[in-house]
């Protein structure tokens, strides 16, 4: 018996993974602009899904909060781009960072909180977060703002720049997320995630693992706020602070898996064809996804990847460790 | 003169919110669950008042008749079905299913009712207030409020410690697996936990539809005012709840005086400071030199 990670379906999806990223790189010199925009859209919706999937799926951390940070994201950007005249994808990185740098903070303050409190605590975050903004002037208040720094380029130009940076995000994120799931941390936020007493009594630092995870999640959901405002050019709080993400990431990591490391990335996609089949404004748009949720939390826990996991014994991505009679 | 008077409405909107807050903490002290969708199940409880009154003429006051013995009736189904199912699913995933409720019922009232704002007539009590001075009132409704939260939550006191319904909900909340095993059947429990829930939430529903207006996006925001409540009071408390709904309602009230934008802002704030004196206090780390400590507090 050996011990081994890669097994060759994992080899298989790994390498094709990478190679799927490496040609996305090239897009936007055959594609146009519409379509730059759309795959943007997706790659964002990837990002969302992994960063809750991180933080649920790895930590057993339930948020409805993290538009916190996608409103951070954004208002970051307006704040450093617009108000202080930061060249605008830097200030869309430091907007980025300056919500990881808030996850640190209240990160201590939360993580206390436990369950449907943690839930409730994050999205009381988010609020706040929402309140200060639509108080401030000088980022448009309560009606919204345009990042019109972005006109500097011309539109060919902007939304190529907007692909690339969503996609590097993406790839980054997905990156640090194998890596940080293939680490010794990585073992201890699952026995954390399945049960955080026994970890404890192991020694594990149940409250460092979950920290880490948050602010990642923290850092990855101001990325993703950064990139919709560059994406979509016009934000408001009231649309960028809205329950509504945490909604679009339940969805997409329920629907592709809770807890599996690929399984955001479906749930992404699959949002994605339901945005562009039923628009992403309506009324039933939202019940559906909720329904649809609720279905999957109940009768398919493990989603649709981690369902073909189970049934299949397949591991797509090596994160974990496998037993093969493989000398 | 100003200031008292936005203490002693702080105090009085308190109660709104521990009226809101009952059946949360109901829940989450029998079943460790947070039922996220329960504002959105208390401003169900408003718009059916607003429904009885345009079809059938019937006051809200008259409309609780109907309106809590459905509640009881959609708590107990809504037990049974789907929260029953998310319990055995694991410690997230009545978390999830609620807030997949949550979503479902805010975008169906907006599909129903639109986003206009709705209200429901409290009668002539709404203008009623007993003036004490030029810039000092206090106004009826608000005390009737505060009431009916003092006496839902002085039944549901009464309730808990001497019937036979109390006591089985007590064991199963403490230990279910032993209360099964003396032959209570923790499902049915539950269920009468959830019904009981629901229906406090429906009045408090009806009670804030009559005091201000609502519309669908009050659900979200009513939940997270209850939930404050219910933490700054002590999970799990039913008094504490009173007590915390006070604490911050007179935080908005203070907050509003200084000016109008920070209402929710001030409630937020409070609701963060008592989060963190906590963590100090239980890390037994108030900035006091070890010697200075209670004997016994640092150890744990």
């Amino acid at each position: 018996m050996r011990v081994h990670r890669w097994t060759p379906p994992s080899l298989f999806f790994t390498g094709s993974l990478s190679a799927i990223v490496i040609a996305l790189f090239f897009v936007p010199l055959v594609m146009t602009d519409s379509v730059m925009q759309k795959l943007t859209s997706l790659f964002i919706l990837v990002i969302l899904a992994m960063m809750w999937n991180a933080l649920a799926g790895y930590g057993g951390l339930v948020s409805v909060g993290q538009q916190a940070f996608i409103g951070i994201g954004a208002y970051g950007t307006i704040f450093l781009g617009h108000v202080h005249t930061v060249a605008p994808f830097l200030a869309m990185l430091l907007a980025a960072l300056i919500a990881g740098a808030i996850a640190v903070v209240v990160a201590p303050i939360l993580l206390q909180l436990r369950g449907g409190a943690f839930a409730i605590g994050t999205w009381v975050v988010a609020e706040i977060f929402a309140i200060v903004v639509a108080l401030d002037h000088k980022l448009g208040a309560g009606t919204g703002t345009s990042f019109i720094e972005l006109n500097y380029y011309s539109p060919h130009q902007r939304q190529q720049y907007i692909y690339w940076a969503a996609l590097g995000t993406a790839a980054v994120l997905l990156l640090a997320l194998f890596l940080l799931l293939r680490s010794r941390l990585g073992a201890s936020l699952q026995a954390i995630r399945d049960d955080e007493e026994a970890a404890a009594s192991v020694g594990v630092r149940v409250m460092t693992g979950k920290a880490i995870l948050f602010v990642l999640a923290g850092l990855g959901c101001g990325a993703a706020g950064a990139l919709i405002l560059a994406n979509q050019l016009f934000i408001e709080p009231s649309g960028i602070f809205s329950v509504d993400y945490s909604a679009l990431m339940i969805f997409m990591v329920l629907v592709g898996g809770l807890g599996t490391f690929d399984g955001p990335i479906i749930g992404g996609i699959v949002l994605y064809v339901i945005q562009q089949q039923l628009g992403d404004n309506g009324v039933w748009y939202f019940v559906l996804l909720g329904a649809v949720a609720i279905a999957f939390a109940l009768l398919l826990p493990r989603g649709l990847m981690g369902t073909i996991q189970d049934r299949l014994g397949l591991r797509l991505m090596p994160v974990g460790y496998r037993l093969g009679k493989k000398a | 003169m100003s200031w008292v008077n936005a203490v002693i409405h702080g105090i009085l909107l308190g109660g709104v919110y521990a009226l809101l807050a009952t059946g949360l903490s109901l829940m989450f002290g029998v079943m460790r669950i947070i039922n996220l969708a329960h504002g959105s199940l208390a401003l169900i409880g408003a718009y059916s008042a607003y429904e009885l009154k345009v079809h059938a003429g019937m006051s809200p006051y008259v409309a609780l008749v109907v309106i809590i013995p459905g509640a009881l009736v959609v708590g107990y189904v809504l037990q049974r079905t789907l929260l029953e199912r998310s319990l055995r699913a694991g410690p997230l995933v009545p978390l999830l299913t609620t807030f997949g409720l949550l979503i479902i019922i805010g975008n169906l009232l907006l599909k129903i009712f639109s986003p206009d704002v709705h209200s429901l007539d409290p009668g002539a009590i709404g203008s009623k207030s007993w003036r004490i001075s030029s810039e000092l009132s206090i106004p009826a409704f608000d005390v009737l409020i505060l009431g009916v939260a003092i006496v839902v939550l002085g039944g549901l006191q009464l309730l808990l410690t001497r019937t036979r319904i109390g006591r089985e909900l007590r064991a199963t909340a403490a230990d279910p697996d032993t209360a099964e095993l003396v032959g209570i059947d923790s499902r049915t429990v539950y269920a009468r936990a959830t019904a009981i829930a629901v229906a406090t939430a429906a009045l408090a529903g009806v009670f804030f539809g009559m005091r201000s207006t609502f519309d669908p996006a009050s659900g979200p925001t009513q939940l997270i005012y209850a939930f404050e409540a219910v933490v700054i009071g002590g999970l799990g408390s039913l008094w504490g709840t009173l007590f915390g709904g006070i604490v911050l309602g007179v935080a908005q009230t203070v907050g509003a005086q200084v000016d109008p934008s920070y209402f929710a802002l001030f409630g937020h704030l409070v609701f963060l400071v008592v989060l963190v004196a906590r963590a100090l206090l239980e890390a037994g780390t108030l900035g006091l030199p070890a010697r200075l400590r209670i004997p016994g507090r640092a150890a744990t």
